[in-house]
């Protein structure tokens, strides 16, 4: 490690105070820490040990809790494209290997504009070290992506929540909205084209689909049955062997890149649940809430959206990657504990409100967190208010 | 009658190099400091000896010139060597070279009959010129009481619970005549009661249990019950407005033998502990002890840290320093000024957390299991991301990182209702420990602190 050591710190004269390369000091310190946990000691006063953790080691976290559902979604990427264009693949290797060329693609495109790109030359510009928080957002932003989002959309909407959803705030940490949902809300509301409808769930290259394929998602299935009156369940198995909800929950079905399987989300939630990284009140409650809609919409019985068995609103759409990987982001959710309840069970009952009640809109749950992300800090506020009076009553007395 | 006050949140830190209980008296420090640092809230240091004086154990050394009739006096007798000076002529520290034989200055001598006769002002005074008044620390802000408050009540932690702590049965021991003593002064400076909080889950020191004219209360839990700060919250917490005081056990002690024994008696027991001591024990000294007659051949290492106190709230005093008025405690850490290779991913179960983000494995390790810390930074400082932490380690009634934003942002009114006046820094060590984000979150604190108290 030394001979590695010191290969780093030959490289690092330039970049220091009055070298040739000083501007790009914090660039170089990002690999630098990557490499090496700095030599830096506590302070004078103070604590004089410090625990283990730090924001990388938390960020890296996420990342591996995010990696089953990734896997997941490259492979479905491929199982979906055979299906459609109706080839039997010679081996799974096949269907790995259309995944792979459809969805790393779109990683790298949203690390190389959103990281190497825009957060580097903030990093240049406002003289801030990077923040760990594009790691995660850069694989949540292809994960939230239907397969066949063209890559040139990557890039702007990458460039754009960068700026516009973090460094206008000043950095992670300081952010109002989740980086990645902005992405991909300012895609789905400038090009909605490719982000919405019944073609972009599945990626069929330079084929035309078999006779009978429809490339609908299961949350739009569901919407259309407010036209044909249909049973949403009836309707989902007749469109499909595959929308049974087993099959729903194991994610073999159209979708966004890393959306479709709530079996590897749960294995990603377990994972931030036990290292403690992500709020599991945060978790609970949005599937709370969004059960509890559901309850309350079957017992209006209006019609067979709403009619729908509440189950079923937990496994189709995005529900269940939002409220792991989205809804927890600690710096843009509610940061106290009560607040955490009450703005997961907002993100659960909005989602179904706005997929049930607002068929314009088939998906809700992107919308519900980022309408809970602006109101977290007033959720925060009333909770925190209430400590205050506690105190001020004390006094009082 | 005493209730018993059980706290879940928390976090304990078992280090390495307990002090055995062994109480030395071969190791004598040559110098003995008064440094000003110590007092927090002293605005105007003034000297009020030069290099070349010669002092008694009593003799005033030092006052705050917005306090005169307060007088810090020297713990030993002998020359004035050298009077350090800082930045902008700061005072930092002014060093006694020991004679062999200790002279005292002499003060009005008492039995404990005449004790309970004498009036509040009487007191006061001899306190104020017998160097025993700094004892008395005040709620809120943590700074030297001021005597013209009278405080609601008064309270004494029975126990302390930081990393490697010093067993009160152990430094205490033999002390109940001049603890009572102290404790009969202190009641003529408040109505309320006397609090004295001990650990519910240890049989309780003699010296505590037999105390007349105060209320004992129970607390059992981890880190930091033992802080009085987070035993007033339970008890009776300080409103804005209010005023408590808090006395160690050891500035009780210190009260009563001014007027049992009519001298500054600044003898203590101090444990010398951490991973890095060869022999850790307790030793006999004076408050303000050089610490380099304690380590000379007892060190494991040479790279390593001298901390005046525990390893939460110390103080780096480095090898020629002297120890502060408050502490009982001398810590050696071993330094972390080193890389480490990809040491933000790497599993470990050897490095302490409070966390359980990957590859963080101490939580699957015994409870007994005692660490090995150095003083490396583990990671770089950013900006608030984690929420939800901080609650889990600080057992009172308060939102930390708003009170923390709240004092950033330099917002009175939030510092106020969120709770400042209820802390001072030691509340919040462990969250600076834990941090993720690696804030100075005492520092903060006290910034928070000062701007109430001076603004």
């Amino acid at each position: 490690m030394k001979f590695i050591r010191n290969i780093v710190e030959k490289a690092k004269v330039p970049f220091e105070k009055g070298g040739k390369l000083e501007k790009y000091h914090h660039l170089f310190e990002t690999i630098d820490t990557l490499l090496f946990v700095p030599n830096q000691t506590t302070g004078q006063k103070g604590v004089q040990v410090r625990d283990a953790v730090d924001l990388k080691r938390f960020m890296m976290t996420v990342i591996i809790a995010l990696v089953p559902a990734l896997l997941f979604g490259m492979y479905n990427v491929g199982y979906q494209y055979y299906k459609a264009v109706g080839l039997t693949p010679a081996s799974s290797w096949d269907l790995w290997w259309v995944g792979i060329q459809r969805v790393v693609p779109i990683i790298i495109v949203t690390y190389v504009f959103g990281l190497f790109i825009t957060e580097f030359a903030f990093t240049v510009i406002r003289k801030h070290p990077i923040n760990e928080g594009f790691l995660v957002s850069g694989i949540l932003i292809p994960m939230v992506m239907p397969p066949t989002i063209p890559l040139w959309q990557v890039a702007i909407a990458s460039v754009f929540a960068v700026t516009m959803a973090k460094e206008a705030f000043g950095g992670t940490g300081m952010n109002v909205l989740n980086v990645a949902l902005v992405a991909r809300a300012f895609l789905y509301f400038a090009y909605p084209g490719q982000i919405s409808g019944d073609q972009v769930w599945v990626y069929l290259g330079n084929h035309t689909p078999v006779d009978g394929f429809s490339g609908a998602t299961p949350l739009a299935l569901a919407a259309q049955t407010l036209e044909t009156g249909q049973n949403v369940v009836a309707s989902l198995a007749a469109q499909s062997a595959d929308y049974s909800f087993a099959n729903l929950f194991y994610g073999l079905i159209p979708g966004a890149i890393g959306e479709t399987s709530v079996l590897m989300i749960l294995i990603g939630a377990l994972i931030l649940m036990v290292t403690g990284v992500g709020s599991w009140k945060i978790m609970v409650s949005v599937f709370g809430g969004a059960y509890g809609m559901a309850l309350v919409l079957n017992a209006v019985g209006a019609n067979p959206y709403m009619a729908m068995p509440p189950e079923y609103h937990l496994v189709i759409g995005g529900l269940a990657f939002g409220a792991v990987f989205m809804a927890t982001d600690p710096v843009t959710a509610s940061q106290t504990e009560t607040g955490k309840w009450i703005y997961g069970l907002m993100i659960g009952i909005l989602t179904v409100m706005i997929r049930v009640l607002n068929p314009a809109y088939p998906e809700g749950i992107m919308l519900a967190i980022l309408f809970m992300n602006v109101f977290a800090p007033l959720v925060d506020y009333f909770v925190v208010a209430a400590n205050k009076k506690r105190r001020l009553k004390r006094a009082t007395v | 009658m005493s209730k018993i006050i059980k706290l879940r949140k928390g976090f304990d830190i078992n280090l390495a190099g307990k002090a055995e209980h062994k109480v030395s008296d071969s190791q004598h420090a040559n110098t003995y400091a008064v440094k000003p640092t110590d007092f927090i809230g002293m605005q105007r240091p003034k000297a009020l000896v030069a290099v070349g004086d010669i002092v008694k154990a009593g003799t005033p050394v030092l006052i705050d010139k917005k306090h005169e009739d307060v007088k810090y006096v020297a713990p030993v007798s002998g020359e004035i060597v050298d009077i350090k000076r800082g930045e902008k002529r700061k005072l930092l520290e002014i060093v006694i070279l020991a004679d062999k034989t200790m002279e005292f200055e002499s003060f009005a001598k008492y039995s404990v009959s005449d004790l309970a006769k004498l009036s509040k002002d009487e007191l006061k005074e001899q306190m104020f010129k017998g160097g025993v008044w700094p004892n008395i620390i005040m709620r809120p802000y943590g700074v030297v009481a001021d005597a013209n408050d009278s405080p609601k009540a008064i309270f004494i932690s029975g126990f302390d619970t930081s990393p490697l702590a010093p067993d009160y049965n152990v430094i205490y021991k033999g002390e109940e005549q001049a603890f009572q003593a102290g404790i009969q002064v202190l009641k003529k400076f408040t109505e309320g009661a006397i609090h004295i909080n001990v650990n519910g889950a240890d049989e309780v020191n003699p010296i505590f249990l037999n105390a007349e004219g105060v209320q004992v209360n129970k607390f059992i839990g981890k880190h930091p019950v033992g802080n009085v700060g987070v035993q007033i919250h339970h008890i009776d917490p300080i409103n804005k407005g209010d005023v408590a005081w808090t006395v160690q056990p050891a500035g009780v002690i210190q009260i009563g033998k001014l007027f049992l024994e009519g001298k500054f008696d600044a003898s203590k027991i101090i444990a010398l502990t951490g991973s890095e001591v060869a022999n850790p024990q307790y030793f006999k000294t004076y408050g303000g002890a050089a610490v380099k007659a304690f380590t000379q051949g007892n060190l494991k290492q040479e790279h390593v840290r001298y901390v005046s106190g525990n390893v939460l709230t110390g103080e780096n005093i480095g090898q020629e320093g002297h120890l502060g008025f408050y502490t009982n405690q001398f810590t050696i850490l071993p330094e972390g000024d080193h890389f480490q290779f990809m040491g933000w991913i790497a599993p470990t179960a050897k490095k302490l957390s409070f966390h359980r983000a990957f590859g963080l494995l101490s939580f699957i390790n015994s409870s007994n299991k005692e660490y090995v810390l150095d003083t490396n930074m583990q990671g770089e400082p950013r900006a608030f991301v984690q929420t939800g932490a901080f609650e889990k380690v600080v057992p009172m009634d308060i939102y930390p990182t708003h009170l923390l934003k709240a004092i950033l942002a330099e917002d009175f009114d939030e510092m106020e209702a969120l709770g400042l006046y209820e802390i001072i820094e030691e509340d919040f060590a462990l969250c600076e420990f834990i941090d993720v984000s690696k804030h100075n979150v005492q520092a903060i604190v006290r910034e928070g602190l000062d701007l109430l108290q001076y603004s």
